[in-house]
Order: structure tokens, then C-alpha cells, then sequence
């Protein structure tokens, strides 16, 4: 669904970064995601998934290329910046307060925005009615899939131009990973546009619009789902079989 | 005698719960153990002995029974800008560079290095001798047959509850404590949630200093204002912050009131010189049956 009329959301360019100077884990990746689109990264362990996604929440240093964010470069913005730039990000691990409330996350969330809170915490209800009940609860005596609604919704408070999610499916129960790939079908219906890395890669490509394969710190294929599901290639780096996932 | 010990160690241990919520603040969101939080108690103690001599010295007008005028007051508050200050330069100085290393050690050290040296500027500055905030005789009245305690030990609890609770209101009802907990609980994720980690970092600072500030004043109040009283208290503080629960608020009050309770009760038994042991006796005591502290989480 790349049809090109749609408005670009995110576009990296060429961009190379890594924690430790002169070891770059991105060479050079390209990667573009339109308005209300779902992207999802695939790609071995080590291929520089998470690292991709982390780079363009700031939270990676930058050895060259560009992030660039509705048309506005964003290359190299402090973390807590980029909040503020549009960029929602929930990390795969340890992504709520979980000595807060949920309440409390959500309200986190909301840090940078100065009106509407309360409208938009009403909203993440609306969204996911479960944390309603929940939300005087500590987010760390949650299951894992209400810890994952909590981790979305606390990332939708500031009504982000992207939402970026590191392995969203991570850990969970095959039944909840279910569950939480509807949320995300939710969450992007409601309007936001979605760049997820996932191991799962089939699930992760079922809900998505176009997929791109990492290996080696950047892009080796990009496609639109459907097509990545029968693509042979991607087939045979992930189950070993020549069939495609489908 | 129990009830007299008993009275003398609640306020001790209102001192000492204040002092040590500020050690736990550090450690929880700064990730090191600051052996240079008693150096706060002692220049807080000191910053106020400036205001009040400045108001006339220690003779003056005072608050019915109370050994003191409204010099404390203003002296109370110009401490706790002027010991946060202070707290922010040694950080700026010194802990905000070795913060990037990320070696918990060396920041452990170095809080160490400006204990000392904190403490030596004192002696520089003010000299070696003891010093009050009033030359006024406080009479100690009877509250409960055999205890008694002057009013300057009641003030000193009285306030001690209130800060207590107005911190208790701040961590949870405001944006800024909320903040604060989120930072203290996952820094990276607060990171990534917008909150400005370096303005955390600030108010840390400001608010673990001005409660140390304020312990200090109570110590000179209710005891002498010295250059070593800030380190002297040091093992007690960091007993207190641990028995209670290492990050917990609540913990560090809790332990404060523990170990100011058990230090002085033990004046009963043994000399009290051994207050400083039994502190720690009973701290180790109580990490052998729950190792996180009192009211401490579980570590991941």
C-alpha cells in the first residue's frame, strides 16, 4: 500500500549508528513509513532491528544519515525531545512504571502535553476498557498483556505522528499474542501510524501493510506484506523451508 | 527510664528519618550511595546558625515556651535554598561527570573525597568549637509521668510529621513528584516518555538537601552544631535508608524511627557509646530476615 500520494511519516536515510564509535550496528539503512500505515522490521538476531528503532527514538548516537519526521530532520534529538518531535516509542522490556498506577503511567505519558489530559486518559479507555478497572492498580501486578496495553497507551498519550514498537509480541503467551496484535490493528485505526520490529514474523506481517527485511545493519528487502509472506527468501530465514510463511 | 529513652529516640529519629529520605532520593534515582549526604546535615545546620547570629545573635525574642524567634524561621528556609544550592554545585562539580562513566564506584569514592572536604571547610569557616542557635535554658516539662522533653523536642517532631506528609503529597499528587517516581523507577523509559531526566536530576537534589538541611537544624536544636555532626550521623542515616528499604520513602522513615528508637533504648543496657553498634547490629538483623529491608521491593 505504498501508493505514492500518501503522505511520508518517517524516512531514515542512509543512517549508520551504534554505541561504540566505529562499530556501527546501522549501515546505512532506508526505511520509509507512510501516514496510517503498519511497517514491520524482520530480520535475524543481531541484524540491528531494535537498534533501528531505538536510533529514531533518539536513544542510539548517530554516525551519519538522517531521520527525518513529517519532512523535519530530527537527527540526533535527546530522547526526552523527542516526545515532543511526535515520537512514541514503547521499548521491549520494562515499558511501564511498575511501581505507578496505571493511572499514574498514563498521566507519565502525558508528561510534555500541557491540556487534555484527562480527555486523553478517557480516550486510552475507551481504547482499552480493561485499564479502567485497572487503573489504581500498580502496572507491575499486571499480566503481561494488560502491562502491554498500559505500555501502548502510556506511548499514545501525546498522540504521537508515530508510534514505534520494539517486539510488541515478546514473551508472551501464543493466545495474548493474539491479542495484543489486534490491539495494535486498533491503535493504527484510530488514526496513528505504526513502525514495529518484530521476531514473530509471521503474526507481525499478517497485520501489517508493508515489511522490511534487515540484515547486516540495513534494508535487504522491502515489500508489501502479502508479498513478504510468500516470498521464498523470507520464508527460508525464518523457518528454514523454501515454501514462503504462508 | 524506658519511657524517657523511648521519647529521646523518637526525636532522634525524627532527625534522622528526614536526613535519610534524602540519601534513599539519591540512591533510588541516582544509582549511588552519597557518603557526602551528612555534609549536607552539617552546612544545613550551619547555613541557619549564619541567619540567626545575623538576627542579633542568640539572645532575642522567642515563640512562648520555644528557645527561638522568628530568626530560625527565616533561617529554616534560607538552608534549605542555600544547602541545595550547595548540593546542585557539588554535583555539578564533581557527580555529574563521573554520572557519564557510569561507574557506581568511583561515584561512591568521590562522595566520599567531598565528605571530607565539606567537613574540613566547615572547621575552616566556622572553627572547631560547638555552636547554638539559643543560650535561652529550656525547662523540660513532664508530657507523660517520668518522660520528660523540652518544647524545642516537640517542635522538631511536630515538624518533622508535617514535612513528612507534605513530601508524602508532593511524591504522589503532583506532577513533578510523580515524575520523580517514574524516574526512580525506570529512568530510560522516563527518558523516552518525555520527562527531562537533568531537571529530575535538579530536583533530587533540592529536595533530598533541604530535608537534610532541615535534620541538621533539628540535631543543632536538640543537641550542638558541629563540624563532624553531619558525618557522625552518616552510619546512622545509611542504617536507617537500608533497614527500611533501599529506595522506599516510607522505608527511610521507618528506619530512621527504628534506629533512633533502638540507639537510644539501648542507653539502657549498654553504654552509649555503642549507639553507632547497635544501630548496625540491628540493621544486619534485620537484612538476614528480609534482605531487601523492611518495606524495600524485591530486586528484579
Amino acid at each position: 500500500m505504498s501508493e505514492p500520494h500518501r503522505e511520508v511519516v518517517l524516512r531514515t536515510t542512509q543512517l549508520e549508528a551504534g554505541y561504540t564509535p566505529g562499530v556501527p550496528i546501522l549501515r546505512g539503512a532506508n526505511v520509509i513509513v507512510h501516514a496510517g500505515e503498519i511497517v514491520t522490521v524482520l530480520g535475524p538476531n543481531g541484524a540491528g532491528k531494535s537498534t533501528l528503532i531505538k536510533t529514531i527514538a533518539g536513544l542510539v548516537p548517530v554516525f551519519g544519515g538522517k531521520v527525518e519526521l513529517m519532512g523535519r530532520d530530527i537527527t540526533g534529538i535527546k530522547p526526552h525531545r523527542m516526545v515532543t518531535e511526535g515520537i512514541g516509542y514503547v521499548p521491549q522490556v520494562n515499558n511501564v512504571f511498575a511501581k505507578l498506577t496505571v493511572e499514574e503511567n498514563l498521566e507519565m505519558g502525558a508528561y510534555t502535553r500541557k491540556t487534555g489530559v484527562a480527555e486523553r486518559i478517557e480516550a486510552t479507555y475507551a481504547l482499552f476498557p480493561d485499564l479502567a478497572r485497572l487503573r489504581h492498580l500498580p502496572a507491575g501486578k499486571l499480566s503481561g498483556g494488560q502491562r502491554q496495553m498500559v505500555a501502548f497507551g502510556r506511548a499514545l498519550m501525546v498522540e504521537p505522528k508515530l508510534l514505534m514498537l520494539d517486539e510488541p509480541s515478546a514473551g508472551l503467551s501464543p493466545k495474548l499474542v493474539g491479542m495484543v496484535f489486534e490491539n495494535v490493528q486498533q491503535v493504527r485505526d484510530s488514526g496513528v501510524t505504526i513502525l514495529m520490529v518484530e521476531q514473530n514474523a509471521k503474526a507481525g506481517l499478517m497485520i501489517s501493510d508493508r515489511g522490511y527485511v534487515l540484515a547486516e545493519g540495513r534494508e535487504q528487502i522491502e515489500d508489501r506484506a502479502d508479498a513478504l509472506l510468500k516470498n521464498p527468501e523470507v520464508g527460508e530465514l525464518y523457518l528454514g523451508s523454501k515454501g514462503g510463511l504462508l | 527510664m524506658f519511657g524517657q529513652y523511648l521519647a529521646d529516640g523518637i526525636i532522634l529519629g525524627s532527625t534522622l528519618a528526614l536526613g535519610a529520605i534524602g540519601l534513599t532520593l539519591t540512591y533510588n534515582i541516582l544509582n549511588f550511595a552519597n557518603f557526602a549526604h551528612g555534609s549536607l546535615l552539617t552546612w544545613g545546620a550551619y547555613f541557619a546558625w549564619i541567619i540567626v547570629v545575623a538576627f542579633g545573635g542568640v539572645q532575642g525574642a522567642t515563640f512562648g515556651p520555644l528557645s527561638f524567634g522568628w530568626p530560625l524561621v527565616v533561617a529554616l528556609l534560607f538552608t534549605a535554598v542555600m544547602t541545595s544550592i550547595l548540593a546542585i554545585i557539588v554535583d555539578w562539580l564533581v557527580f555529574r561527570i563521573l554520572r557519564k562513566t557510569n561507574i557506581q564506584v568511583s561515584l561512591v569514592i568521590a562522595s566520599f573525597g567531598a565528605s571530607l572536604l565539606l567537613r574540613n571547610l566547615v572547621v575552616v569557616i566556622f572553627g572547631p568549637e560547638p555552636q547554638y542557635y539559643s543560650e535561652n535554658i529550656q525547662i523540660a516539662r513532664e508530657i507523660f509521668p517520668g518522660v520528660r522533653v523540652t518544647p524545642d523536642q516537640i517542635f522538631v517532631v511536630c515538624l518533622s510529621i508535617i514535612l513528612v506528609i507534605l513530601l508524602h503529597l508532593f511524591m504522589t499528587r503532583t506532577k513533578l513528584g510523580k515524575a520523580m517516581r517514574a524516574t526512580a523507577d525506570n529512568t530510560s523509559l522516563a527518558q523516552v516518555t518525555g520527562i527531562n531526566i537533568n531537571n529530575i536530576v535538579r530536583w533530587t537534589w533540592i529536595v533530598g538537601a533541604s530535608l537534610a538541611a532541615v535534620a541538621g537544624v533539628f540535631f543543632g536544636l536538640t543537641v550542638q552544631i558541629l563540624p563532624e555532626m553531619g558525618f557522625n550521623l552518616l552510619l546512622f542515616l545509611f542504617a536507617a535508608a537500608i533497614l527500611g528499604g533501599v529506595g522506599s520513602i516510607y522505608g527511610a522513615i521507618l528506619g530512621g524511627m527504628v534506629i533512633g528508637i533502638a540507639a537510644d533504648l539501648s542507653v539502657l543496657f549498654i553504654s552509649p557509646a555503642y549507639k553507632p553498634a547497635v544501630a548496625f547490629t540491628l540493621m544486619i538483623l534485620v537484612l538476614l530476615i528480609r534482605p531487601s529491608g523492611i518495606l524495600g521491593e524485591k530486586t528484579r
